[in-house]
């Protein structure tokens, strides 16, 4: 992958971006047939592609497959995205187009075999969805499986092709990940229930299980949204917190500068917050003037942010319902946390410090 | 839509006091804590509170000295009980080792940044 990157990288991505609007035109008749419906479009796409991030619940699928399709049009960023895999996956002939006039100047001859070989790629492609290495091998390998069978285009544009793809693919992977807020939990929609659609069109026997397991959940989330749309609404969006910022005062002490920021966001008692971020950290430290935090010790935002999110796992997510919308009482010295979207109530570990070794002066310890 | 699997068990049946067992609601004894402290510079400890009954602290701590390649000490808590104290960062080592020798991840406590 190092190796072709610098060859398509840039010039690739743009192009993609641009090219996005007239992919369809001159094979369209081919096309057509395979593309579903717009919902399971969407589905298709992000499922393919976001497959690394980490797994959503079911819930949080099924919300991302509702949103899609009616919202395709104002996001922006979710359009692009979704007309960049749309491009790729439902009928791969769009991409593949693409990628064959506009950057590469390759032969146009083998155009249409190669479409009609991605397609069945993009399917294997959804089942192996563990690693972008696994993935592109595999991917390379199906394609080229098929490339036998069809005997039409020459062997050598075919790789290329194959090479092509996958680096656009990694591409966009790239894309996706830096987009994402590094703070924000990840509900990536995961959503290996969808991307079935188009290989249902198709008139392809399948030889594989999945694809026929994958069918029927789609169908499942589809009839689950059609009897209650309320559970997909009811859900926020994403729970989003804005990255600690960590600033450096003197060679010992850290000043957490955005402390009550943080607090506010997720509900909390900056009390409680700060009593457990120094537990955790097996440190004291005090709040300044201006509500900043100035503690003891040297830290990495990276590491306050793990400490928070340990925090926000622990007391600020439903356990049932993984809501960030809970309320934190106090009763009788334990403290509950009750969910304001599901209802449950649970008790929370209080939080303990622990043991603390003896750090430095130890003359002062002896005596 | 029915699902028969789950008509048996009411999610709304009260569960009576919530506070049942009232010594465990809110205790962390039966977790392992495995902490770190910084020190001065690039220095840390690391701490490990809570063993099972069943371990011997000194022979831990002296397979942990040799396998983890540091030193370390025994310390005496009044609250916690013994704690053993390891120089450096070793808390990822300590776990693995301590999984490895059939402690059940899940009642490890790993703290920490």
């Amino acid at each position: 992958m190092a190796a072709e990157q610098p060859l398509f990288d840039p010039s690739l991505k743009k192009r993609k971006k641009k090219a996005v609007a007239f992919t369809e035109d001159p094979l369209g008749p081919d096309a057509d047939p395979t593309t579903p419906a717009p919902t399971t479009i969407e589905n298709t796409t992000t499922n393919g592609d976001v497959v690394d991030l980490g797994p959503a619940t079911a819930h949080e699928q099924m919300k991302r497959s509702l949103n899609g399709a009616p919202d395709s049009v104002d996001a922006v960023d979710e359009a692009k995205e979704d007309d960049d895999f749309k491009a790729m996956f439902p009928d791969g002939l769009k991409k593949k187009k693409k990628k064959k006039d506009i950057p590469m100047d390759l032969g146009e001859d083998g155009s249409g075999a190669s479409a009609a070989a991605a397609v069945p790629a993009a399917t294997e492609d959804l089942d192996f969805s563990d690693i972008k290495k696994k993935k592109k091998s595999t991917k390379k390998k199906a394609m080229e499986d098929f490339e036998k069978e069809l005997n039409e285009a020459k062997a050598k544009d075919e790789a290329e092709e194959a090479e092509a793809d996958d680096g656009e693919h990694l591409n966009e992977l790239d894309e996706a990940d830096l987009g994402d807020d590094p703070f924000a939990r990840n509900e990536a929609p995961a959503g290996i229930d969808s991307g079935t659609e188009p290989w249902l069109g198709s008139d392809r026997d399948y030889t594989y299980p999945e694809a026929c397991a994958l069918a029927l959940l789609t169908r499942f989330y589809a009839s689950l949204h059609a009897a209650n749309p309320s559970l997909l609404t009811s859900t926020g969006k994403r729970y989003t917190i804005a990255p600690p910022q960590i600033l450096r005062e003197g060679v010992r002490k850290s000043i957490f500068a955005n402390v009550a920021d943080i607090c506010k966001r997720m509900h909390r008692q900056p009390e409680h917050v700060i009593q457990f971020l120094f537990a955790e950290m097996g440190t004291t430290g005090s709040v300044d003037g201006s509500g900043r935090l100035v503690i003891k010790g040297r830290f990495q935002p990276k590491q306050v942010e793990n400490v928070l999110r340990r925090y926000i796992v622990e007391y600020v997510t439903c356990k049932t319902c993984k809501s960030p919308d809970t309320l934190l009482t106090k009763e009788n010295r334990i403290f509950f946390m009750s969910c304001e979207s599901c209802g449950s109530r649970r008790s929370v570990n209080a939080i303990k410090s622990g043991f603390q070794a003896q750090v430095g002066r130890r003359k002062a310890t002896a005596q | 839509m029915n699902v028969q699997n789950l008509n048996s068990f009411d999610p709304f049946a009260d569960e009576g006091d919530p506070l049942g067992g009232n010594q465990d609601v809110g205790s962390q004894q039966n977790y392992l804590h495995i902490r770190i402290q910084q020190r001065n510079g690039r220095k840390t400890l690391t701490t490990l509170q809570g063993l099972p009954k069943e371990y011997d602290p000194k022979k831990l701590l002296k397979a942990f000295k040799k396998e983890f390649a540091c030193n370390g000490t025994l310390v005496d808590d009044e609250e916690m009980g013994q704690v053993i104290q390891l120089q450096g960062d070793q808390r990822l080592k300590i776990v693995k080792f301590l999984t490895e020798e059939g402690i059940p991840k899940n009642t490890i406590k790993l703290h920490g940044f």
